[in-house]
């Protein structure tokens, strides 16, 4: 199930915003971890990097493919994961709470704003 | 290699398949690098192209008694290596990337990587790279990508050759190159620690360097990780028989050229580069690496491993494009190193030393001949000053029969009168002698 509070990417992740922050979560989106198989790597960027929408910000790795993964706006990483390097386990079972990646200070909340709502993102899936 | 058709008939069939004319196929090529024609005589018979190439061949003088080092060395290969490699089994370059059908290749890979982790001093090696010079610029490269900054120091210690590739490779990609250098025979320290900064992504130094000295890094080591910076030591595997590992030192990288591990010298190869590394940094090396796992029965067998990082699955993205493998040169260095063992392999490495020692003294003993760099210890090879002009020296002691050194002046300034003289297991105390006698005849 797409959860229906959060915003989407054609490339499967989605981002959070808490109420009124400028701090947008990222993550993968369930369907993007079935795709992949066995998570086995993902190589975290370091707070401070900027990030640009739609450009990669990270890799992951899986037994089948290493996979870009890309930001949803454009700003600054103030928070990253580093727990969720060590249990990769929890893309599978936590994947849009626990297994947040990284927090994004956003440069332009309106980007946010204009991402896909859960339902074109579950559209796209059934498509 | 097979004899391939391409007539015109078949030319025409295949452009017509793919709806393009012979200028459309190679309209990528810009006209400027387009050849009108390049110069070939007209066809000829078997017999005649035989009788030209053994002409040709006979140019080269492979006569020579060498003493001619400088990265790669004329090491004593047993016939028993070229049996083995010759097997149909093994003889190709190609990647087993279908390890069903590939098992004795990958062991015989896997081996290969064990055997230069543990010359190295280090816990993982790659299945290789292309040659010496390749590898070092695959680790600089690897080593900014682990630190995420944008600065190399690079002592002048360090193989000349290797440091114009790197420059070539990095001209265009926002990398300062820093360059330390060497007055005293060792990597220089003072410069070294003063250019060391928080940008510093490595430290690059030889070990024996470039001019034949032996250092130890370990205090490099430890100011460049001080800082956040790694250190890549580029090493002469034949030496590691009996001296201290890079990974000993406090090396993050340590790369090669693998010539000398059975590989004959052939100008422009082909030649094997070796890598190896920390554990922790195993995800961000170039290359394929070969790993060892059990099947669904529990058998024992190999795998390529990490390949999702490899230009055949991430192709652009790829941790590196020209992470070429030599897979048949790096068989052949692990049945090299297999046939000699570990004794053998330090008594080889003791031989070229002593010998290289016994000629060092022979040399200098000339009144002529100056030491270079007194007093610091060497492996194999060393310099010495002449009194005149290094170059002409050697020119004229090829015509007595010897390849008897490199001119330094070729890469290094004021160095007009110093030549390199490399010494392996195959030199004869009669061949020293005689080098000594030609040298001071032409002096």
């Amino acid at each position: 199930m797409v959860p229906k509070e959060l915003k989407y990417l054609q490339s499967h992740e989605w981002a959070r915003r808490e109420k009124d922050s400028p701090i947008i979560t990222v993550g993968l989106t369930d369907y993007a971890i079935e795709q992949l198989g066995d998570i086995v790597f993902l190589e975290l960027p370091a707070v401070g990097d900027k990030v640009v929408k739609e450009s990669e910000f990270c890799t992951i790795e899986s037994v089948k493919a290493a996979s870009d993964l890309y930001a949803p706006v454009s700003g600054e990483i103030v928070e990253i994961n580093e727990g969720l390097t060590e249990n990769l386990e929890l893309f599978k079972a936590d994947p849009y709470e626990q297994a947040w990646i990284i927090k994004i200070k956003a440069d332009d909340i309106a980007e946010f704003e204009s991402l896909m709502k859960a339902e074109e993102y579950e559209k796209q899936l059934k498509g | 290699m097979p004899f391939i058709a391409n007539t015109a008939q078949q030319r025409k069939q295949m452009l017509s398949e793919i709806g393009l004319s012979m200028d459309e196929l190679f309209s990528d090529i810009s006209s400027e690098l387009m050849r009108e024609n390049f110069n070939l005589p007209d066809q000829v018979g078997e017999m005649e192209v035989v009788k030209c190439l053994a002409e040709l061949a006979q140019k080269n003088s492979t006569h020579l008694t060498c003493f001619l080092g400088g990265g790669f060395y004329d090491h004593f290969i047993p016939s028993a290596v070229y049996s083995i490699i010759s097997r149909s089994e093994f003889y190709t370059a190609y990647t087993p990337y279908q390890p069903e059908l590939s098992q004795g290749t990958l062991q015989g890979m896997y081996e290969y990587q064990s055997m230069i982790c543990r010359l190295c001093g280090t816990e993982a090696a790659n299945a290789s790279l292309y040659d010496g010079g390749t590898a070092l610029y695959e680790a600089m490269m690897m080593a900014l990508r682990i630190t995420r900054r944008n600065k190399i120091i690079i002592d002048d210690s360090v193989n000349p050759i290797y440091r114009v590739m790197i420059q070539s490779y990095t001209r265009n990609l926002n990398i300062e190159l820093d360059k330390s250098h060497c007055t005293t025979g060792l990597a220089n320290r003072d410069e070294i620690m003063s250019l060391l900064d928080e940008d510093t992504g490595a430290v690059i130094l030889q070990n024996p360097n470039f001019f034949g000295c032996i250092d130890d890094f370990t205090e490099i080591a430890e100011a460049a990780h001080k800082k956040g910076a790694l250190l890549i030591v580029s090493c002469y595997p034949i030496s590691l028989g009996i001296l201290k590992t890079p990974g000993e030192m406090g090396a993050d990288i340590v790369t090669g050229e693998g010539q000398s591990l059975g590989i004959p010298m052939s100008f422009g190869g082909p030649y094997l580069g070796f890598m190896a590394t920390r554990m922790k940094y195993v995800r961000k090396m170039p290359g394929r690496i070969v790993g060892k796992t059990t099947d669904t029965k529990g058998r024992e067998g190999y795998v390529l491993t990490l390949q999702t990082r490899e230009q055949h699955i991430r192709r652009d993205k790829a941790t590196s494009n020209i992470c070429s493998n030599e897979a048949l040169c790096a068989l052949t260095a692990s049945v090299y190193l297999s046939l000699l063992g570990k004794d053998g392999l330090k008594e080889t490495a003791q031989l070229c030393a002593d010998k290289a020692s016994y000629a060092y003294q022979r040399l200098t003993s000339i009144p002529a001949v100056k030491q270079r760099f007194k007093g610091k210890w060497f492996f194999n090879e060393f310099v010495i000053d002449l009194p005149t002009d290094a170059a002409e020296v050697i020119g004229s002691l090829i015509e007595k029969g010897f390849a008897a050194g490199f001119p330094l002046s070729r890469y290094y300034n004021n160095m007009e009168n110093s030549m390199l003289i490399a010494v392996t297991e195959k030199r004869t105390k009669q061949e020293i002698g005689m080098l000594a006698e030609a040298l001071e005849a032409v002096l």
